[in-house]
Order: C-alpha cells, then sequence, then structure tokens
C-alpha cells in the first residue's frame, strides 16, 4: 500500500465517522461505539478488498459482507453510501418512520447490504452458507463476516465455527472487532473469552492478530487470509470502542446511546479537524 | 381410493427431494443429524455432493441455508420438527422469515405419533410457531402422494416454507391420477351439509374413515383437507360455514395456535358459526406406540367418528 492510498483510506474512514455520528445523532438512538471501532475495517473492505460495484449490487459474481454484530450499521451505511449504493441523505433519517435504513441491516431495503442481521450470532451462519454456496457454484468471490467480541458468547458463533472448518471454506475471512467492551460492561467480566485466538485456532481457523486500526495491518491480513487454502481464516482486530471521538474512546457508556447536540458538535469538530489533518 | 401401501410423509419427502433434484441443481439439503430418521437420508445417497450435514446445531443450520439462499441455492433444510422450529425459532424469524429467503424448512417426527420417544420429541408447536412468522408458507400433508407434489410445490414456490413431515407410516389414500396441489387451496374430500371437518395432515386420512362411517349412519359431513395452514383458504372456510354452520377441525396439534385457531380466525371475520378445535388439548403427550397414543388422544378414526358425532349434537 502506497503512501497516497493510505491516506485515502484514512480520509475515507474519517468520512465514514461523520456519517455514523451523524446518522446516530439524528436517529437520536443508536450504536456508535462499536460502529466507530469497527470503521476502519470496514472502509478497507468497501474501498480496497471487495470486489463491489455499487451500480450492480446483486451480482452474484461479488464478494459479499455480512456485518454480523449488526448493530454496527452506521457505520456500514455511511461506508456503502460513500462507496455510492445509495445518497448520504439517507443517513439523515437512518431509524426514522419511512427511512430505507433501519436500525439493524435489511438486505430487502438496502442497496449493498448482504444479509439482514443484527441478532447476534446469526450472521456468521449466514456467511458460512454464501462461502458453500460459492463453493458449489464453483464461483471465486469471497465472503466477509464482522462479529463483534461479545458477540462470540454466543453458541451459534461456535456452530458456524465448526461448519465453515470442517467444511474447507477457505473463501470466508471473518474478522472480530475486538474492542473489549460489551453493553454490561469489559466482555473479560461479563462472561470472559480468554484466549479467543486459541479457541478459534482449536477450531480449525487460521488465526491473525491485527490492530484494527491500522490499515497496512488489515491489508496484510486480508491477503495472508486470501492465500490460506483449506480452512477459514478469523482476523481478530484489537480495536478501541469509540475510536475517534474521544470523549467516546474506550467507554462502555457509548455502546447504544446518541450524542446529545452539545456532544454531537464537538464529536464533528473533532473528526473534522482530523480529516482537515488529513487533507492538509 | 387406493389403499395400496403405507408409507411415512418423511419418506415421500425423501423421494421427492432426489426427484426435484435430477432437474435442478440448485438444490441443497441440509440435515442436523438426523438424515436417517428425517430421510433426507436418501438424498444424501444419490446426491452427496449436495448435502451438507451440520451436526447437532440447528441453529447454524438455518443460517447456512439462509445464506444458501442468499448466494442463489435452494436449501431445503430438515430436523425433528420439534428443534427445527422450536430450537431454531428465533433464526427461522430473523434470518429467514424477515429477508423472506428462498428457505425450505422440513420439521419431521412432528406430533404425538412420534411415539415412544415422547414428549420432549414430540412437537405440538411448530404450525404455531410457524404460523407467527410473516410471509410464512406451512405446509402439512397428508399422505405420500400429496407429499411428493407439496414438496415440489415448495421449491416452485419463491420464499420461505414450512413442511411438516410424520415419522408413522401411514395408508396412502389420495388417488395420483386425480389429484392436483395448490398451495393454499383445500382440498374437499366428502361432500355435506349439516357440518365440515376441516383436518389436516398425518390424522386426514383417519377423520376421511370417521367421516365415511358417519355417512354410512346417514349423517351429512363435509370434510376437507387443508393441507396448506397458511396462506389459509379462506373461501373454502366461509362456504363450509355459510353451508354446514358448524366446523370441527382436526389436527395432531396443539389446540392453542394450529389449524383450529386459523380456522376460527376466518370464521369470527367473516362468517361467525360455532368452531370446536379436536388435537391435543394443550397437553404434552408422552411415550407409547404412535398407533396407540393416537387412540389415547382421540385421533384415530373410532375416537374422531364419536367425537364429530358428539360435537353435532352441541
Amino acid at each position: 500500500m502506497d503512501k497516497s492510498e493510505l491516506l485515502e483510506l484514512k480520509k475515507t474512514a474519517c468520512q465514514v465517522r461523520l456519517w455514523t455520528v451523524e446518522g446516530v445523532f439524528n436517529a437520536k438512538s443508536g450504536h456508535p461505539g462499536g460502529s466507530l471501532s469497527a470503521a476502519d475495517i470496514m472502509t478497507y473492505l468497501y474501498f480496497k478488498a471487495m470486489n463491489v460495484n455499487p451500480k450492480d449490487p446483486k451480482n452474484p459474481d461479488r464478494d459479499r459482507f455480512v456485518l454480523s454484530k449488526g448493530h454496527c450499521c452506521p457505520a456500514l451505511y455511511a461506508a456503502l453510501a460513500l462507496k455510492g449504493y445509495f445518497p448520504t441523505e439517507e443517513i439523515k433519517i437512518l431509524r426514522h418512520i419511512g427511512a430505507m435504513l433501519q436500525g439493524h441491516p435489511d438486505m430487502k431495503g438496502t442497496p449493498g447490504v448482504d444479509m439482514s442481521s443484527g441478532s447476534l450470532g446469526q450472521g456468521i451462519s449466514a456467511a458460512c452458507g454464501m462461502a458453500l454456496a460459492g463453493k458449489l457454484s464453483g464461483k471465486d468471490y469471497r465472503v466477509y463476516a464482522m462479529l463483534g467480541d461479545g458477540e462470540c458468547e454466543e453458541g451459534q458463533v461456535w456452530e458456524a465455527a465448526m461448519f465453515a472448518a470442517h467444511n474447507q471454506l477457505d473463501n470466508l475471512t471473518v474478522f472480530v472487532d475486538f474492542n473489549g467492551l460489551q453493553i454490561d460492561g469489559n466482555v473479560a467480566d461479563v462472561a470472559g473469552l480468554s484466549e479467543l485466538d486459541k479457541k478459534f485456532a482449536s477450531f480449525g481457523f487460521e488465526v491473525i492478530t491485527i490492530d484494527g486500526h491500522d490499515f497496512e495491518q488489515i491489508e496484510a491480513a486480508v491477503n495472508q487470509a486470501k492465500a490460506v487454502k483449506g480452512k477459514p481464516t478469523v482476523i481478530i482486530a484489537n480495536t478501541i470502542k469509540g475510536k475517534g471521538v474521544s470523549y467516546m474512546e474506550n467507554q462502555v457508556g457509548w455502546h447504544g446511546k446518541a450524542p446529545n447536540a452539545e456532544q454531537y458538535q464537538a464529536a464533528m469538530d473533532e473528526l473534522n479537524e482530523q480529516l482537515k489533518a488529513l487533507e492538509a | 381410493m387406493a389403499e395400496s401401501k403405507k408409507i411415512a410423509t418423511r419418506e415421500s419427502f425423501g423421494q421427492a427431494l432426489c426427484e426435484l433434484a435430477k432437474e435442478h441443481d440448485n438444490i441443497v439439503v441440509l440435515d442436523a443429524d438426523l438424515a436417517a430418521a428425517t430421510k433426507t437420508d436418501i438424498f444424501k445417497k444419490a446426491y452427496p455432493d449436495r448435502f451438507f450435514d451440520c451436526g447437532i446445531a440447528e441453529g447454524n443450520m438455518i443460517g447456512v441455508a439462509a445464506g444458501l439462499a442468499a448466494a442463489g441455492m435452494v436449501p431445503f433444510a430438515a430436523s425433528f420438527a420439534m428443534f427445527a422450529t422450536g430450537r431454531a425459532y428465533e433464526q427461522i424469524r430473523n434470518s429467514v422469515g424477515y429477508p423472506h429467503l428462498n428457505v425450505k424448512i422440513a420439521g419431521s417426527h412432528a406430533g404425538i405419533s412420534v411415539g415412544e420417544d415422547g414428549a420432549t420429541h414430540q412437537c405440538c408447536e411448530d404450525l404455531a410457531l410457524m404460523r407467527t412468522i410473516p410471509g410464512m408458507v406451512i405446509l402439512n400433508p397428508a399422505d405420500h402422494y400429496e407429499m411428493i407434489e407439496a414438496t415440489k410445490a415448495a421449491y416452485a414456490y419463491e420464499g420461505p416454507v414450512y413442511i411438516r413431515l410424520g415419522r408413522l407410516a401411514i395408508d396412502t389414500f389420495n388417488d395420483p391420477d386425480n389429484y392436483s396441489f395448490e398451495i393454499g387451496k383445500g382440498i374437499t374430500l366428502e361432500e355435506g351439509s349439516d357440518v365440515t371437518v376441516i383436518a389436516t395432515g398425518l390424522v386426514v386420512y383417519e377423520a376421511l374413515k370417521a367421516v365415511r362411517a358417519l355417512k354410512a349412519q346417514g349423517k351429512s359431513v363435509r370434510l376437507i383437507n387443508m393441507h396448506t395452514i397458511k396462506p389459509i383458504d379462506k373461501d373454502i372456510i366461509i362456504k363450509a360455514a355459510k353451508e354446514t354452520g358448524k366446523i370441527i377441525t382436526v389436527e395432531e396439534h396443539n389446540i392453542v395456535g394450529g389449524l383450529g385457531e386459523a380456522v376460527a380466525a376466518v370464521t369470527a371475520e367473516n362468517c361467525p358459526v360455532p368452531v370446536y378445535r379436536v388435537g391435543v388439548e394443550d397437553i404434552f403427550g408422552h411415550s407409547g406406540p404412535a398407533v396407540g397414543l393416537l387412540a389415547e388422544f382421540g385421533l384415530d378414526a373410532a375416537g374422531l367418528e364419536k367425537k364429530i358425532a358428539e360435537l353435532m349434537e352441541k
């Protein structure tokens, strides 16, 4: 990745964060913390890794992305809108009555959303099905899924992990957005996911651990996953919940709460500062 | 009436999958370690490359089916009705129903006729659970030929379908030369004007024998085979309500949430008449031979004959 490309990705990620905050503020509800922690990975996927075309969102040969942690859709919607799937104006009425953008992803109503999700643990199974369909139909698309770390407490995640490894779904790359926080507190205190890497490894996954805010590490991991044969890959991405908005960072209270007008302005100012710095 | 052979509808389902797969290479069959029981093993033997055992993990199986469908395949996911619709209810609701994906779910060993395995496996709630999901089509075929045609219709229909399969080998009463299946269209098996019996699934044939016995005694009883629970055939129900003034429903399912309540909702809103629900009366089943249990629960021909006669006098 050259410097200009890296800079572009950083700027796009900043835009994704701006629109994430915009969406959650206008909705007066939603999940900013985990959206901001996942923003860099989603930016990389939609603006670098994935073979997708916003003008042909249902192309059967496209790569797929399943946001298993569906509550973090504000960042997904921002990435999709900036990519050109729909106007960014839609984000301003996210979660409103009659709006296209639902509180959790709706594949029927939203161009670019590959799977309806939001009930935790289910998206990764659907991603397995898509990967299996790719194998059966001889297509070489890749399927990306993103889990939350708290989501890994769901038993279905491990049912899916067994299925993916057993069926050698090497066209499946699963990200875990490991921001360490869930609604009730630290993931480590709520249920504990000690040695998540070893859990996935023992289930038969290739395991890569990265800094989920470092585009070069994200790229290296995505490319490494593509080269793995005979088994799926999990990329455990260490992230900061609320990343980019300093007062939200690592604060569990910002899991599922919208900023008030003052907080909104502070967040937008800070993100615009970051964008300005990148553009300078 | 052809009483040629007894065959369980699960067996017919397995055969139908193979017939469909001959012509359609987008069919994928999933099971959750019960292929020998749900009879998807018939498909597994014929098309091993398109069969995937998901292990004892029904929630994931439904999710995988959703993903397959989202990518253009037509998955049939099978397990016991209890686990397919009970354990995986929320996966069906959110990953299949909400996105209206083209997933076919087969619930075998439905009702008390599971027999010896007892209450934990005797699912009398599957129709109720599936009825609550918007856009779900629910099929409950009554014999071999109906199951073959229902499975084909489920494939042809674009959207989620739940198909109920029975464990017990039952008589084949439909005449394949004079039979056609259409989703949402009940079939009148006997004409009559004093009461209408509306039955579904495995107990249709029991109801047929009971109605014929009553007719031989001079009673005028209409019998409808309601193979589709959702969308329910409103026209045939309203017509029956108007013409016979009284309806008795018969199902191997809890009387809460099943055929009876689906029929009662139609009559209540369109043509209020008494609707009596015959089925499993909001209790759990228990172990025993299937045929004995059906008799104990009053769902065999003799029990139904008595019950219908009784209700006709009410």
